[in-house]
């Protein structure tokens, strides 16, 4: 079986260090460099928020962070059962946001922080973000 | 997030220690927004103590760089090491942002 783990917590900012911090602990054991793991901790810490801050309105909700170690990498996905994305499409443009405060670069720096990318979302349903991070080949030996 | 604040005539300048995301954010924002309505026309957030920053840090260091704008003000951005300052650069900030090495840059 493939080394993995899941961690439930409620939808809370100060969750979004924990896991953080996990999915960095996890990538480190896994054989990333120090490089790779600060563009993990970014991907992550941006769909954790995103969750926290969009996913239950003036509620507190379930969210879930899996990983889990591939052959050449690992794939992290964050979901949620909360209200949705009307339309993800708009969601991943830079500098699309609804609250001003945010700068709408969570979904650019997800995308550009990991090999592959993918969000699925249905509205009132909940919405789940897959990313996979590739290891960086090792040097071959001359 | 701990944040140990200078201040210099119109000048502030914010120190900020810790990992700045969605927790440190609202506490971040506080203090700044303080300082400008304080007066302070010139803000320096100085992010050499700080290790790690997401989307949420860079809305709140916008966002006080929107408002002191507006009131004809200036901000920088001081200290960031190597992987805050690749994350600033991909969101464009040393665009609209003077981000400089450390303090003794900032013009006097």
């Amino acid at each position: 079986m493939a080394n993995h783990f899941e961690l439930h917590c409620p939808s809370r900012a100060e969750n979004v260090g924990l896991c953080r911090v996990s999915a960095a602990t996890f990538a480190a054991n896994a054989g990333f460099t120090v490089a790779e793991i600060e563009e993990i901790k970014v991907a992550v810490s941006e769909a954790v928020s995103n969750v926290v801050v969009h996913a239950y309105p003036n509620a507190e909700g379930a969210m879930v962070l899996r990983c889990e170690e591939m052959e050449d990498g690992i794939q992290i996905s964050v979901s949620d059962q909360g209200v949705g994305i009307e339309d993800i499409a708009q969601a991943r443009q830079a500098s699309f946001s609804t609250d001003p405060e945010r700068m709408g670069l969570g979904f650019v720096f997800m995308e550009s922080f990991s090999d592959e990318f993918a969000v699925e979302s249905t509205p009132g349903r909940g919405t789940r973000v897959e990313m996979r991070k590739r290891r960086e080949a090792p040097a071959e030996a001359s | 997030m701990q944040i140990t604040v200078k201040l210099q005539g119109r000048t502030a300048m914010a120190a900020l220690a810790g990992e700045f995301d969605l927790t440190a954010a609202a506490s971040v924002r506080q203090e700044l927004d303080g300082l400008i309505d304080g007066g302070h026309r010139r803000l320096v957030v100085d992010l050499k103590k700080v290790p790690f920053i997401d989307s949420s840090g860079l809305g709140v260091l916008l966002g006080r760089y929107r408002r002191l704008s507006e009131l004809g003000g200036e901000m920088f951005i001081v200290g960031a090491r190597p992987t805050v300052r690749t994350v600033l650069e991909m969101s464009g900030v040393p665009q609209v942002v003077r981000v400089l090495r450390s303090e003794s840059e900032v013009p006097r």
